[in-house]
């Protein structure tokens, strides 16, 4: 079994939703595409302050 | 000379205070009234409740910051307001009592042109047996990230949890909501999966059974009636991503549940359909829920007059609809604008001391009558803005006449930024950055999801802990009036 499916069998409750896989988890700490998403993040966050001001 | 008076220095008091100092000089004066000696970064608890960073990393001395800006700074709390004055003065005035050392206890009244308030909550530990201590004050069952002392507390009793885990005791964490009516799952969201982040680096996370409990009806909820946001090419529900995580990260939860009694290792609790039970814990962190602090409220002649002036819930009215009735008649414009007082229009209010109209979440109850869901969030970026518009209103008031234009700040009509710190560290922290747009749902503007999709969006990793880390120091550095502190946005 893959690793990142384990929690699946642990509850009816996880066995309901969905789990990320290896190549996603991965990805939240890839520190390249994570600058990536730093820059995009911070642009989408700032037009909503701007709308907000 | 007109005289400004802000009860509180948290981020909306904070904000107005420095705002109105700077916008109105020295020609008129700000006073500050606060119970506090220390400004608090309140986002950064979190950190502080999993020993990854030190009580002062996220506090600072108010005085002197409040002495470069020019404003009095009273150590106290208010006691009560009276809005027309009394028989001797027509001049209205709020009675304080000292909390500051040396002048503990002492009384003294002050007399203002405006007042705003912006106390921020009680922390209201009591409405759950033994979640208090019947004083007023934090049990002796349970811990808090609520303030920077409690986390320090907190922080404590996680270490000797581990400790115990260590040497091969298995423990139990219990991590929500301490009452039917409570706000900030947010923080003890991020609370539990920054322990679940610790126990794992700790080596220790197999001995570890984490539950959350909470009273939103669904997860992800998070007081704002949950979101959706555009993922994948499809429009999701935040349910979906918040049960995703809690499932990765092998975190249980219950959810719809009124905390009903705290005891020593175990809490009582009644869900939305009415059937009871009990749950038990090694270490729990409940949040209590918010109540005005019980500022009081007298006419000319002495006569009470709290009920017009405050809720009854202790949150000052402002300018909401609060006939807005059944949830079914609910509408983004019952929310509050300009957040005067609609009996003194010398009195606002700022922050979670509003009393907001009704809540955002979808009403719930249990068949026993118990209501079980999630007051609304009033906290961070919202209670910033409401706060400068606030000062904006006051100083036109001022400098313009009685007749100047109020500044609006509607919460039906602002987005906010949220980052939800999951686990602290350089390269192997994660949070979920998100925004909404507006906090309050918009139905007849948005049909559908009540929100703007195209500005309401969330995603977890690293870049999202990077821009918290960064935020911690950014307001800070703004609460410190530092050098550009004008430009950062609230």
């Amino acid at each position: 079994m893959k690793k990142e499916e384990m929690n699946f069998q642990k509850s009816d409750e996880f066995s309901r939703t969905m789990i990320p896989g290896s190549f996603a988890r991965k990805m939240r700490t890839c520190v390249i595409w994570q600058f990536i998403r730093f820059v995009a993040i911070n642009i989408k966050m700032l037009v909503v302050v701007s709308k907000s001001h | 000379m007109a005289r400004l008076i802000v009860l509180g220095g948290g981020v909306a008091g904070h904000t107005t205070a420095t705002f109105a100092a700077k916008w109105l000089g020295s020609q008129h004066e700000v006073v500050v009234v606060t119970p506090n000696s220390k400004w608090n970064w309140i986002p950064s608890n979190i950190w502080v409740g999993v020993g990854q960073m030190t009580k002062e990393e996220v506090t600072f001395d108010l005085a002197p910051v409040y002495a470069k800006a020019g404003i009095t700074y009273k150590q106290a709390k208010a006691v009560s307001l009276n809005p027309e004055g009394n028989e001797s003065s027509d001049k209205p005035f709020v009675t304080i009592e000292f909390t500051e050392p040396s002048k503990a206890g002492e009384v003294e009244n002050l007399e203002y042109d405006y007042i705003v308030n912006a106390t921020g909550p009680k922390l209201n530990f009591d409405a759950t047996p033994g979640l208090g201590d019947g004083a007023g004050q934090m049990g002796e069952h349970t811990v808090s990230v609520c303030t920077a002392d409690h986390a320090v507390h907190a922080s404590h009793e996680l270490q000797k949890s581990i400790e115990k885990m260590k040497a091969g005791e298995r423990q139990k964490f219990l991590i929500g909501t301490g009452h039917g009516m409570c706000t900030c799952q947010g923080a003890a969201f991020e609370y539990i999966f920054n322990i679940e982040h610790e126990l794992n680096k700790a080596g220790v996370r197999d001995m570890a059974d984490i539950k959350w409990i909470s009273n939103e009806s669904f997860l992800g909820d998070f007081g704002m009636g949950g979101l959706h946001m555009k993922v994948g090419g499809y429009v999701v529900s935040s349910k979906l991503f918040a049960e995703s995580l809690f499932a990765e990260r092998n975190v249980e939860w219950l959810i719809g549940a009124h905390t009903s009694k705290v005891e020593n290792g175990k809490v009582e609790y009644e869900l939305l359909d009415g059937s009871k039970g009990e749950e038990s814990f090694d270490f729990a962190m409940l949040i209590p829920p918010f109540a005005g602090v019980g500022i009081k409220a007298f006419a000319k002649d002495g006569e009470d007059i709290t009920s017009t002036v405050f809720a009854p819930n202790g949150f000052m009215k402002v300018d909401a609809n609060y006939a807005a009735g059944a949830y079914e008649n609910w509408k983004a414009s019952d929310w509050p604008r300009t957040y005067q007082n609609p009996t003194y229009s010398n009195m606002f209010a700022a922050g979670i001391a509003f009393a907001p109209p009704h809540i955002i979440s979808k009403p719930m109850s249990s068949p026993n009558g118990t209501p079980i869901n999630p007051t609304p969030p009033r906290t961070g970026m919202p209670s910033g803005i409401i706060g400068k518009a606030v000062a904006h209103s006051v100083c036109d008031l001022i400098t313009k006449g009685k007749n100047a234009h109020l500044h609006e700040a509607s919460m039906a009509e602002m987005g906010a930024a949220c980052v939800a710190s999951a686990g602290k560290g350089v390269f192997s922290g994660t949070a979920a950055a998100m925004t909404v747009y507006p906090v309050v749902p918009d139905f007849e503007k948005y049909p559908g999801t009540g929100r703007d999709t195209d500005y309401t969006f969330g995603e977890i990793g690293l870049a999202g802990h990077w821009i918290k880390h960064i935020l911690h120091f950014m307001f800070i550095h703004k609460a410190k009036l530092n050098p550009g502190w004008t430009l950062i946005p609230e």
